[in-house]
C-alpha cells in the first residue's frame, strides 16, 4: 500500500492529540508513516504504535529544531522524494501550514490548508474546509504532484489501530539556506495545567464582559474540565494572555462545546470559533451578535450565572 | 533599507462574502479594502525606514480595484507603488500567486526586507510568506510579534502556544508580521495630498517574463470541486436569567453530556 505521511507535532516527545487525529486521516489513504522530527522518540513511539503508524521516520538532528520551519520542509522533501508518498498531512498549526507551504514550493505540489475532512477522492485526495469565517463549505482537490493537506485539529476523530510504529533513521543534509533563520532563545510557556485550547473538546472563552476579572471563567472551565479562551478585546486590555487569544488573528478552535461569556461576537471572533459543535452564550445584551449562533444562550450576568451553574455542575458531580 | 510590503485588496468581512461561478472569490460584488492585517506590515516598514533611512514599496496583485490597497499604503507613508495587474492572473492559487510576487520582488530589485502581514483576511492560508522565501531562497522570520534590525542582522519574536521564540537572519530577508507588532497609523491629512503625486508602476505577466500557463485557475496546483453556503444553525435556544440562569446552564450542559 502507498504510504502516507504525517508529520509527528509533538514537545520532546509528548505527542499532541492532532498526531492521533492525522495519522487517522491518513489510514484512509493509504499506510500512515510518521515523520518524527526532534527528540524524544522513545516516549513517542508508543503513542505512534497506537494510531497506526505502520513506520516512523525518525530524525533527530538538532540543526533541524534550531532553525525554523525550513529544514523540516527539506526533510520531508527528501521523504517525498524517497517514498512517493500519496499524500503529506501536517497539523494547521502556524509551523505546520509554514512547513507545507514549504514543502509545495519544493515538490511542486499542490497544497490545501485548514482542511476539516480528508477522503480518498478528485484527482486521489478529497478535502473540506470551511470559507469566510464558516459560512461556506468548500470541497478541493490537489491536481498537481504530492498533495499535501494541513489539518485543523479537533475536526476528524482520533480512532486507535495498532501499526508496527517500525523505527526508521534518517539522515538529513541541510542546505544553507534552511539553515538561515536560526532559532537563538526559546522560552517554554508554564503549563496551565488546563486543556491544550486547539485541542480542548470544551472551551469556556471571556471578553469584555469579564471586566478583567476571568475567575468566574476559569472556576466554570474547571469545573468541566475545558481550557480558557480570550477575546482579542479582552487580550488587547491586558486582561489575558495573548496564547488563549480566540479568532481570526489568534487560535482557531472547533471543540465539541464553545461557551462565550461576555463576548459579543464580532466576525474576527466568530472567524476563531463559529465550526464548534455546540455554542453556548451568556452576555447581558440580548442584541449581541453572539446570540446568532447560540445552541443555547442566556442573557444575564456572567458574574451571576456562571458561579450558579459551576455549583450545579459541582453538586452533580456528588 | 529598501523593504517590498506585500499587500493585498480584500472583501470587507462585515460585508455578505461568497464565490463566483467558478469557484473563485466574489470582488466585484462587495465592498473592499486593504487587507487589515497588512496595515501592521506597512506600519513596521514605515517605522524601519524612518529609523533607518531607505525606501518602502508596496507590491500587490490584483483587478483594477487593488490599486486602493496601494492608495492606502501609500497615503499611509510608503514611497512608491507597484501594482500587478493581469486578466491571466485571476482564479490564482497561493503557489501561482507567490511565483508572481516572487519575480516583481526580483525585478524591483535592492530589496533588504519583503514585508506582509500574518495572513490575507479572505483567503487567512498564513502561507504566502514562506512560499516567497522558499522561492526567493531568502531567510525566513516569521509571525513576528516584536522585530528589529541591527547591522544588517533581523530578530524577531515568534510567540506560539508552545513557546516564545526569539529568531534572526541575516538580510535580506521575508519577514510577516503579526496584529501585536504595532498601532499602525492613520493616514492624515497631509499624507493623503501627499500619496497622489507618489509613483505607481502597473506591471503585466509580460514585463516578469511568467508564462500566463503558471498562474490563474488552469496553473492552480488544487481545483475546487465544490462551494456550499454552511446551513443556517438551528435557532437555539435563548432563555432571560431572571435568577435561575446558572442551574438552567448546568441543566443544557449534563442534558448534552458535557457536564
Amino acid at each position: 500500500m502507498t504510504e502516507v505521511l504525517v508529520l509527528v507535532d509533538h514537545i520532546d516527545g509528548a505527542v499532541r492529540k492532532t498526531t492521533g487525529e492525522l495519522l487517522t486521516a491518513a489510514r484512509r489513504l493509504g499506510e500512515a508513516s510518521a515523520v518524527f522530527v526532534g527528540t524524544g522518540f522513545e516516549a513517542a513511539q508508543a503513542d505512534l504504535a497506537r494510531y497506526g503508524a505502520a513506520k516512523v521516520y525518525r530524525v533527530e538532528d538538532p540543526a533541524v529544531t534550531d532553525h525554523l520551519v525550513a529544514p523540516t520542509a527539506e526533510v520531508l522533501a527528501q521523504l517525498v522524494a524517497q517514498a512517493s508518498p500519496a499524500a503529506v498531512l501536517l497539523p494547521s498549526s502556524p509551523e505546520g501550514k509554514e512547513t507545507a507551504a514549504r514543502l509545495a514550493i519544493k515538490t511542486e505540489s499542490g497544497l490545501i490548508t485548514d482542511a476539516i475532512d480528508v477522503q480518498p477522492g478528485g484527482d486521489g485526495v478529497q478535502t473540506q474546509q470551511s470559507a469566510f469565517a464558516a459560512a461556506y463549505t468548500v470541497s478541493a482537490t490537489i491536481t498537481r504532484g504530492t498533495p499535501i493537506v494541513t489539518i485543523k485539529p479537533n475536526s476528524i476523530a482520533a480512532e486507535e489501530a495498532p501499526g508496527a510504529a517500525a523505527e526508521e533513521t534518517v539522515t538529513v543534509t541541510l542546505s544553507e539556506a534552511a539553515t538561515a533563520a536560526r532559532i537563538v532563545d526559546r522560552t517554554e510557556k508554564a503549563a496551565s495545567g488546563r486543556p491544550q485550547l486547539t485541542e480542548a473538546a470544551i472551551v469556556v472563552s471571556g471578553g469584555r464582559g469579564t471586566g478583567g476579572d476571568f475567575n468566574p471563567v476559569e472556576a466554570f472551565a474547571d469545573s468541566l474540565g475545558a481550557a480558557v479562551g480570550a477575546s482579542r478585546a479582552a487580550v488587547d486590555a491586558g486582561w489575558y494572555p495573548h496564547a488563549n487569544q480566540v479568532g481570526q488573528t489568534g487560535v482557531q478552535v472547533s471543540p465539541q462545546l464553545y461557551v462565550a461569556a461576555g463576548i459579543s461576537g464580532a466576525i474576527q471572533h466568530r472567524a476563531g470559533m463559529q465550526t464548534s459543535k455546540t455554542i453556548v452564550a451568556i452576555n447581558k445584551d440580548p442584541e449581541a451578535p453572539i446570540f446568532e449562533l447560540v445552541d443555547f444562550g442566556i442573557v444575564g450576568d456572567l458574574f451571576t450565572v456562571l458561579p450558579q451553574a459551576t455549583e450545579e455542575i459541582q453538586a452533580r458531580k456528588g | 533599507m529598501n523593504i517590498v510590503v506585500c499587500v493585498k485588496h480584500v472583501p470587507d468581512a462585515q460585508s455578505d462574502r461568497g464565490f463566483e461561478a467558478d469557484h473563485t472569490t466574489d470582488r466585484e460584488g462587495v465592498d473592499g479594502l486593504l487587507s487589515e492585517l497588512d496595515e501592521y506590515a506597512i506600519e513596521a516598514a514605515l517605522a524601519l525606514v524612518e529609523a533607518a533611512g531607505g525606501e518602502v514599496t508596496a507590491l500587490t496583485i490584483g483587478p483594477d480595484d487593488a490599486a486602493d490597497a496601494i492608495k492606502k499604503a501609500l497615503q499611509m507613508g510608503a514611497d512608491k507603488g507597484v501594482h500587478i495587474l493581469d486578466d491571466a492572473i485571476a482564479g490564482s492559487d497561493a503557489p501561482a500567486t507567490s511565483l508572481v510576487l516572487a519575480e516583481a520582488i526580483t525585478k524591483i530589485g535592492e530589496v533588504d526586507i519583503v514585508l506582509t502581514g500574518m495572513a490575507s483576511t479572505d483567503g487567512t492560508m498564513g502561507v504566502l510568506p514562506a512560499m516567497l522565501a522558499e522561492r526567493l531562497g531568502l531567510p525566513q522570520i516569521t509571525l513576528a510579534s516584536e522585530l528589529s534590525v541591527e547591522g544588517g542582522t533581523a530578530r524577531i519574536r515568534r510567540d506560539g502556544d508552545a513557546a516564545s521564540e526569539s529568531i534572526e537572519a541575516t538580510l535580506p530577508a521575508v519577514v510577516s508580521v503579526t496584529d501585536r507588532i504595532n498601532e499602525p497609523r492613520y493616514p492624515s491629512f497631509k499624507g493623503i495630498m501627499a500619496a497622489k503625486k507618489k509613483p505607481v508602476e502597473t506591471w503585466g505577466l509580460a514585463d516578469l517574463g511568467v508564462d500566463a500557463a503558471r498562474v490563474g485557475l488552469t496553473g492552480a496546483w488544487t481545483r475546487v470541486l465544490e462551494v456550499v453556503p454552511r446551513p443556517p444553525r438551528a435557532a437555539g435556544q435563548i432563555i432571560t436569567d431572571e435568577g435561575a440562569g446558572g442551574r438552567a446552564l448546568a441543566e443544557f450542559l449534563a442534558t448534552h453530556k458535557f457536564a
